[in-house]
C-alpha cells in the first residue's frame, strides 16, 4: 500500500509564485523517504499541503489511501508531523506539549500521559517533563517536536530539517532511533540538507528543485550513476622516494598535502589499480576516504542540470 | 467515537486556554480587582455619595453589576484575542491545524477559555463589591448566570475574529481601545438611558453593550432601561452572527493557512 501518493499537485502563491508545478509523488508504505532540494524548492510546501498547514491550488494527495479533500479527519490522523521551526508554546512545559498534542488526536488524558513517558524516555526528555519548553536546549526541542508528532501512534512520520543545527553526537542518535521506529514500521519522509544523513537513512529518495521533481528513484539506483569518484588517500612513500615522483598511470590525482592524494577514479577503472599502482612503487596507504559525499555530488549535478534548460529559456 | 474524540480535543483546548491564564495570573485576575475597587472609590464612595440614587437605587448600587459586565466584556475579550494571536505568532496554533480538530471544536474550545477568565473575574470583582455595597441581593440568578454566559461567548468570539485577523500585536489592542471601551462607557454603565436627551436615548440604543449592561442589571438589580427580551434576543443575536463569521473565517484559514 502507498503510504503517500500525490498527482498533479501544484501551489501558486499569493503574488503568483509557483511553488509547486503539477508534481507527482509515491511513497511505499514502510519507506524511509528522502525529499531533496535547495533552499526554495517546493519541499516545505509540499510538506505544508499533505499536513494541511498550506492550502493546494490543485491536485490529488492520499495518504494511506485518504483523500485530503474528502477524508481530512481520516488523512490528518495517518501523520505525525516535526516541522522545521519550533513552533511549540514556550512557555509550556515539556509533558504539556505532548499530552496536548495527543488530546488534539482525541487520546485520552490517561493514555496520553502513559504515552507521554514513553517517548520522552526514549528521547532522553524524561527528567526535563515539568521544564518549560524555553529553557531547553535546540537539541532538546528537536526531540521533543519528534515525541509531540509521535504521541498519538502515526503510520507516517514527515520530519522536515530535524536535525538542522543539532550537534554531530545527538544527530547520530536521533538518527538511531528514526531507524528504530522505521523498522517497527513507520513509514518516515524525510527533508535535509545534510545529503549524508539521507545517504544513511534512506532508502529513496526525490530531488525537488523550482517546484519540479527532478529525480525519484532508490538512493542505491541513484548512486550507481555516479560515473566518478574522488577519493583522497593518506599515503608512505618508498624511503628517499618523494609523494610527487609516483606514477598512477591512466589515473587522474593530485597531491592534497604532504602526506596525501587526491585520485579521480571512474566507475570503470576500479581501485584495484590504484592499489597495484602503489604497491609496485612501494608505497604504503595508510588510510582511504570520499573527498565528497557521493550524493552531494549527485544532488548538485542534477539541480545544476535541471536548471540548465530554464536558464536558456530565461535568456532567449 | 467522532463523538468522544471531540470532546477529549475539547477539553484539551479548554485546559490549554485556562492553564495559560492561570499561569499568569498577576496579568489576567489582579488587574481587573484593582481596577474595580478604584471604580468603586471614585465613581461610587466619591463621586456617588452627589448623585445619590440612580433607577431608584443608591448609585453605588447602581454600577455594581454595570462594572462586573464591564469586567466580563473586557476579560473574556483580550482573553480569546491575545491567546489566538500569540498561538498565530509562535506558530503553536499549527499543533491543532494538522490535528483532526473540528473548526467548531476549536471555536467552542476558545469560546470556554474566555468564559473560564470572565467568570472567575465576574466573582473577583462581585466579592470587591461587597466591600463597598452593604446590601447585595440578586434579583434572578438565572438572568445573571445567562447573561453572563452569553456576553462573554459573544465577547470571545469578537476576540477570536480580532485574532485570526490581527497582524501585530498592535493590532489586537486597536478594537479594545478604540472600539470596546467607547462602547462599554456608553453603554449604560454608569448612568441609565433614560437621563440623556431625545435623540441620544435613540443612539445609545445602537450600542449593543446597553443590552448586556441592561440584561445583566435586571438580573442584579431587577431594574433595566430595556425590555428582558429585547436585551437577551440583541445578545443572541450578536453571538450567532460572530460564531458564523468566526467559523467561516477559521474554514477559510484566514491568517492562518497560506
Amino acid at each position: 500500500m502507498k503510504a503517500l501518493s500525490i498527482r498533479g499537485l501544484s501551489k501558486v502563491y499569493k503574488g503568483g509564485v509557483e511553488a509547486l508545478k503539477s508534481i507527482d509523488l509515491d511513497v511505499e508504505e514502510g519507506d524511509f523517504f528522502a525529499l531533496l532540494g535547495p533552499n526554495g524548492a517546493g519541499k516545505s510546501t509540499t510538506i505544508g499541503i499533505i499536513a494541511s498547514l498550506i492550502n493546494k491550488t490543485e491536485g490529488e494527495v492520499k495518504v494511506f489511501g485518504y483523500d485530503l479533500d474528502t477524508q481530512l479527519v481520516e488523512l490528518k490522523r495517518q501523520i505525525g508531523l516535526v516541522p522545521q521551526e519550533f513552533n511549540f508554546n514556550q512557555f509550556e512545559t515539556v509533558r504539556q506539549i505532548v499530552v496536548n498534542q495527543a488530546g488534539y488526536y482525541g487520546v485520552h488524558r490517561s493514555l496520553a500521559n502513559e504515552r507521554a513517558e514513553k517517548y520522552l524516555k526514549q528521547l532522553g526528555l524524561w527528567d526535563k517533563r515539568n521544564e518549560p519548553a524555553r529553557s531547553l536546549s535546540g537539541g532538546m526541542k528537536r526531540r521533543l517536536m519528534i515525541a509531540r508528532a509521535l504521541l498519538h501512534q502515526p503510520k507516517l512520520l514527515i520530519l522536515d530539517e530535524p536535525t538542522a543545527g543539532v550537534d554531530i553526537e545527538l544527530r547520530r542518535s536521533m538518527w538511531g532511533y528514526l531507524e528504530d521506529i522505521n523498522r517497527e514500521g513507520i513509514t518516515i519522509i524525510l527533508t535535509t540538507h545534510y545529503l549524508e544523513e539521507a545517504e544513511s537513512l534512506c532508502r529513496n529518495v526525490a530531488i525537488i528543485d523550482n517546484g519540479v521533481i527532478i529525480k525519484n528513484t532508490s538512493i542505491k539506483r541513484l548512486l550507481t550513476t555516479l560515473n566518478m569518484e574522488t577519493f583522497v588517500l593518506d599515503i608512505e612513500p618508498a624511503e628517499g622516494e618523494e609523494l610527487g615522483e609516483i606514477d598512477l598511470g591512466e589515473f587522474n590525482w593530485r597531491q592534497a598535502d604532504e602526506q596525501s592524494i587526491e585520485v579521480d577514479v571512474q566507475k570503470s577503472q576500479g581501485l584495484n589499480k590504484v592499489f597495484e599502482q602503489l604497491s609496485k612503487q612501494g608505497v604504503k596507504v595508510l588510510s582511504m576516504r570520499n573527498k565528497a559525499n557521493r550524493l552531494e555530488e549527485l544532488f548538485v549535478d542534477l539541480v545544476e542540470q535541471g536548471r540548465q534548460p530554464k536558464q536558456k529559456q530565461t535568456g532567449s | 467515537m467522532a463523538s468522544s474524540f471531540n470532546l477529549v480535543a475539547l477539553q484539551t483546548i479548554w485546559i490549554k486556554e485556562c492553564t495559560r491564564f492561570l499561569r499568569i495570573w498577576i496579568q489576567t485576575l489582579v488587574p481587573p480587582a484593582i481596577t474595580m475597587t478604584l471604580y468603586f472609590v471614585i465613581f461610587g464612595s466619591i463621586v456617588g455619595e452627589r448623585i445619590g440614587e440612580m433607577g431608584g437605587r443608591p448609585y453605588m448600587e447602581f454600577i455594581v453589576p454595570g462594572l462586573i459586565m464591564m469586567s466580563v466584556i473586557t476579560n473574556s475579550y483580550s482573553n480569546v484575542a491575545s491567546s489566538f494571536f500569540s498561538a498565530k505568532f509562535q506558530r503553536n496554533i499549527e499543533e491543532m491545524l494538522v490535528a483532526p480538530v473540528s473548526t467548531t471544536v476549536i471555536i467552542i474550545g476558545y469560546i470556554g477559555g474566555g468564559l473560564a477568565r470572565a467568570l472567575i473575574v465576574a466573582v473577583i470583582v462581585t466579592l470587591v463589591s461587597f466591600l463597598f455595597v452593604d446590601n447585595v441581593q440578586i434579583h434572578n440568578a438565572g438572568i445573571l448566570v445567562l447573561t453572563v454566559v452569553l456576553t462573554s461567548t459573544l465577547f470571545s468570539l469578537a476576540g477570536l475574529i480580532n485574532g485570526i485577523h490581527a497582524k501585530t500585536f498592535d493590532d489586537i489592542s486597536i478594537v479594545p481601545t478604540f472600539i470596546l471601551t467607547p462602547l462599554t462607557y456608553l453603554g449604560g454603565v454608569f448612568f441609565s438611558i433614560s437621563l440623556l436627551p431625545g435623540i441620544w436615548s435613540t443612539v445609545a440604543q445602537a450600542n449593543p453593550v446597553l443590552y448586556m449592561v441592561n440584561a445583566f442589571r435586571y438580573g442584579f438589580l431587577g431594574i433595566s432601561d430595556v425590555a428582558l427580551s429585547t436585551s437577551l434576543s440583541v445578545i443572541i443575536g450578536f453571538n450567532i452572527v460572530f460564531f458564523a463569521l468566526a467559523y467561516i473565517l477559521l474554514e477559510r484559514g484566514v491568517g492562518i493557512r497560506s
